[in-house]
């Protein structure tokens, strides 16, 4: 699924990175805990978080993930933003619940990343 | 051959993740492999934070070698007292403040120990936390 397919399935508002819009993802990881995270997840991968701190871009950066979601209309502080734009991350901002979120994507399409899977 | 030493505060989580993130810049330049970097990066960055969160304050070391590449983190304490239990998965001591941040979720070191080649960790109780970990390039 492209980002903007993301985007409009989630009534998200771009905070950056539009120049994502048509970077391909084909798994989605939720969670608010970043060594979740980082246990799991493959680089194509959108990750959605209720987590609005800098941490949260930190982890994208270091995963090379593309795209970041930020759930339940809370807007991350804004020196996340500034370092997702810097390095060109996409982070996007859903009205939904992290559970809607969630379920719009599952239903338009997008797979979990599989657990107790080695990713290399 | 590179070797860098990056110090690392106790205590300060908005810088969290900055030698991290250096260092997979210059593994960038480099042109090292993505899967490699990304393995590296989470480990440097689970580290990076355990510094953070859980020592006195230390460094982290970086070190490319021939077929390899080198990740050591150095601390001057508190130490760790049981190790096992510190490796076990979702076992953590990190402070409610620490989970807000989205740490302490006890996964940091098996994910190193999971993502590196070679991993060891030695810790003294009132000296130190030395982990090190070895990728092949
Ligand atoms: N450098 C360190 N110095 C002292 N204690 C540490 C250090 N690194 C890890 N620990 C201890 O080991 C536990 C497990 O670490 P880890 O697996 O990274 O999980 P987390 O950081 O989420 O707690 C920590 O909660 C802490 O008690
Ligand atoms: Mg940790």
């Amino acid at each position: 699924m492209r980002v903007q397919e993301i985007a409009n399935v989630l009534n998200a508002q771009w905070l950056c990175g539009e120049d994502c819009a048509s970077m391909q993802v084909s798994t989605a990881f939720a969670s608010d805990m970043m060594s979740d995270v980082l246990a799991f997840v493959q680089e194509d991968t959108v990750l959605l978080t209720g987590l609005i701190n800098s941490q949260a871009v930190r982890t994208a950066e270091m995963l090379d993930l593309p795209c970041l979601v930020f759930v339940r209309g809370k807007n991350p502080h804004q020196d996340a933003i500034e370092r997702a734009r810097a390095l060109g991350i996409a982070a996007l901002l859903t009205p939904y619940s992290m559970f809607e979120a969630c379920g719009r994507l599952y239903m338009a399409g997008l797979q979990p990343v599989r657990l107790g899977e080695d990713d290399d | 051959m590179i070797k860098e030493t990056y110090p690392v505060k106790a205590g300060d989580m908005t810088a969290a993740g900055d030698v991290s993130a250096r260092i997979k810049r210059q593994m960038k330049q480099l042109g090292i492999s993505a899967p490699i970097m990304r393995r590296i990066s989470v480990c440097t960055y689970e580290a990076e934070i355990n510094l953070v969160i859980h020592s006195l304050g230390g460094e982290l070391t970086f070190e490319i070698m021939p077929g390899k590449i080198l990740v050591c983190a150095r601390d001057r304490g508190p130490g760790i007292a049981d190790i096992d239990k510190a490796m076990t998965e979702g076992w953590s001591t990190a402070s409610n403040e620490v989970r807000n941040m989205g740490f302490g979720a006890g996964m940091g070191l098996p994910n190193m120990k999971r993502n590196a080649d070679e991993f060891s960790i030695t810790s003294q109780v009132g000296v130190g936390t030395e982990i090190s970990m070895g990728f092949l390039i």
